[in-house]
């Protein structure tokens, strides 16, 4: 992992103390909140529905035990004892008390974390593969160029005042598990004659106004990269529309202008940035690189195989949540924060602490937030994956089901965001929890429901195979539904199936949709998704509407 | 014809918790939708956001926001609004915790 250094330790640590004279004088009256509002956001607080927010950046979802514990005291001291995992690899508390903040971020300081850049108008958390350094299909780790770019980001002057929020996400595989069309900039790291680069998507994104990215450049060589993003970014800012923020995001930018405009302007700002750079990135990247080597993998397996054999509920969750690591003696983990009629992507305290525990005594310390808003081990030895499934059953984290149909990613919604318009997290629940109750998920097998409480899309409901957007209509929450979306390496934007939902038939909705894809699929074999994709929209519309279909074929 | 007006509450977010609060008759905040001051008119709503804006150092963000007369008192007529006299669907916390 990225070791803080002086530089790095006083940056936060002056930063803080800023801040915390700001809020000092936002309590005393010399600041007003239209004053104070920009620079509260600055350091990631909101003021949401019930009470304040802190949202807290995990860099490219990498946490070690450490950090990982030091979140879960800071939930306990200050808020109300757990946290929210959210799509963009963070944490937010939702019940800080303003005059506690400072003292959170110093708190976070002292493990080498922060709020910075958490929201505002500005290059955000840099996001990446959650099995970043651990997949076995990997081919490189994006985590040095994620953590490069974070440094570049951060307080970038130029980059400040952007005409919108702007995420950049990265992958080293070619399963995109960070949804990199779905990004401002999304970079997914190639070789090519035995150099390492990245082909460059710009202009994708969700919310009102869903896109997917499109290829700037196919492959930029790394020396190039942190020079061709910024010229990138340097082109937005300065073509971007500032007059109305719906259209504000780069993807309207690369629609509006088009892709080759796009591209012509940010190799001439290249040319002209390139040279400021000189090789001080690359130097600083191999610093990077070296904090990212991967641990020392011991051989061996123990009583893995036998544990596997005899034991079917552990050999469940071994097929459910885990993926082949790099290492054929190693696995990676995906721990579900989604049990049966939990929140999804909350933890408590007492979670944290073990899931910390678990990484510390188990998994070379380390832990990732995917976003999917799961927890993962990402270099544990099988060997260790019986008594790390014990420890995790008895607080609750043991779940088989990790890209099952409970596996939910669900935005906090109006019971938390000030921006929702409809609720998020209890119809997550209620259809999980339905699932659980008819026993067929696993038999229904991979499928990803995504939910969002508002347009803007943070529950990544466009990109669900099973999408469900709240809204408010007439003053009730009524919930549409979108079919066929996909968040991977060829991503789609779902279709619309048809009039929304009230909120108490959106469960039964979906059950009739997956009834649906129970009777037409080929086999078990087949997914959803490619039953979806085989037989088109109309049996599952027929499902939805059943009235409309009867009379239809009247 | 003029639109028959809605009447009103003023609500915001407390400065220092972020606690959803109303204004009361007398001027002051109060956690209670119930003991809010429901406004009959726009004149009065107007009048009473301002006295309410001039307030900064107490509260955030405040907005007039449509309630009717209930049984205890005034109370929410949209769901959001109802969300925030209680806290959120998944845990007992925020008012009605207390």
């Amino acid at each position: 992992m990225y070791a803080y250094t002086d530089f790095d330790r006083d940056f936060l640590s002056e930063r803080n103390a800023q801040f915390r004279a700001q809020v000092e004088r936002r309590i005393d009256g010399s600041l007003t909140e239209y004053e104070f509002k920009p620079l509260r956001l600055m350091n990631g607080l909101y003021l949401q529905l019930h009470a304040y927010m802190l949202r807290v950046a995990i860099p490219y979802g990498t946490l070690n035990a450490a950090q990982m514990r030091q979140l879960a005291k800071i939930a306990d001291r200050w808020d109300k004892g757990y946290g929210h995992f959210t799509t963009r690899q963070n944490i937010q508390y939702n019940w800080p008390e303003l005059r506690d903040v400072p003292d959170m971020l110093d708190a976070l300081g002292e493990v080498g974390m922060h709020a910075i850049q958490t929201s505002g108008n500005t290059i955000r958390n840099v996001t990446a593969d959650h099995f970043a350094g651990a997949a076995a299909e990997e081919v490189a780790d994006p985590r040095p160029i994620a953590e490069l770019i974070r440094q570049w980001s951060t307080d970038h002057p130029e980059f400040q005042f952007l005409g919108r929020k702007f995420k950049i996400a990265v992958t080293g595989s070619d399963q995109d598990r960070a949804v990199t069309a779905a990004h401002d900039i999304g970079l997914r790291l190639v070789e090519r004659e035995g150099q390492l680069g990245a082909t460059v998507l710009v202009g994708g994104g969700l919310g009102r106004t869903p896109m997917i990215g499109k290829i700037l450049n196919d492959f930029v060589a790394l020396p190039d990269l942190l020079p061709y993003l910024e010229a990138t970014v340097a082109v937005y800012n300065l073509l971007g529309r500032r007059d109305n923020k719906y259209k504000a995001r780069i993807k309207i930018t690369v629609h509006e202008n088009g892709i080759d405009e796009i591209r012509r302007r940010v190799n001439a700002e290249f040319a002209t940035r390139k040279a400021a750079f000189n090789g001080a990135d690359m130097d600083m990247l191999k610093r990077i690189e070296a904090d990212f080597a991967a641990p020392t993998f011991a051989a061996g397996q123990g009583a893995f195989p036998t544990h596997y054999q005899h034991d079917p509920v552990f050999r469940s969750f071994v097929d459910t949540n885990t993926v082949a690591h790099r290492h054929p003696d190693y696995t990676i983990l995906t721990v579900s924060t989604k049990a049966h009629g939990a929140t999804p992507g909350d933890a408590t305290s007492h979670q944290m602490r073990v899931l910390a525990d678990l990484a510390e005594q188990y998994a070379h310390n380390e832990l990732r937030i995917s976003h999917e808003q799961n927890v993962i081990l990402p270099h544990l030895p099988k060997r260790h994956l019986r008594a790390v499934h014990a420890a995790l059953a008895e607080v609750g984290l043991a779940t088989a089901n990790v890209g099952l149909i409970s596996d939910i990613i669900a935005c906090p919604g109006m019971d938390y965001c000030a921006l929702a318009t409809a609720r998020s997290i209890p119809v997550a629940q209620e259809i999980a929890e339905r699932f659980d109750a008819l026993k067929l998920e696993h038999e229904v097998g991979p499928l990803k429901i995504k939910i969002s409480g508002c347009i803007n899309a943070c529950g990544h409901h466009h990109v669900g195979h099973i999408g469900i957007l709240g809204l408010d209509r007439a003053g009730v929450e009524n919930y549409q539904i979108t079919l066929g979306g996909d968040g991977g390496p060829d991503a789609v934007i779902g279709e619309r199936a048809g009039p929304g939902f009230a909120y108490d038939d959106v469960t039964d909705a979906i059950e009739r949709v997956v009834r649906a894809y129970l009777d037409l699929r080929t086999s078990p074999a087949e997914t959803f998704l490619d039953t979806y994709r085989r037989l088109g929209a109309a049996p599952f519309k027929a499902a939805l509407y059943p009235e409309e279909a009867k009379a239809n074929a009247a | 014809m003029p639109r028959q007006f809605t009447p009103k509450v003023v609500t915001a977010n407390a400065l220092l918790e972020g606690d959803v609060v109303y204004l009361t008759k007398h001027g002051d905040w109060t956690r209670r939708h119930e003991e809010a001051d429901l406004i009959e008119d726009q004149a009065t709503a107007d009048i009473r956001l301002l006295e309410a804006q001039a307030l900064a150092h107490e509260v955030v963000g405040p907005y007039l926001a449509d309630a009717r007369t209930g049984p205890k008192g005034p109370e929410p007529v949209h769901f959001r609004e109802a969300f925030r006299t209680r806290g959120p669907s998944n845990y007992a916390h925020g008012k009605q915790e207390v």
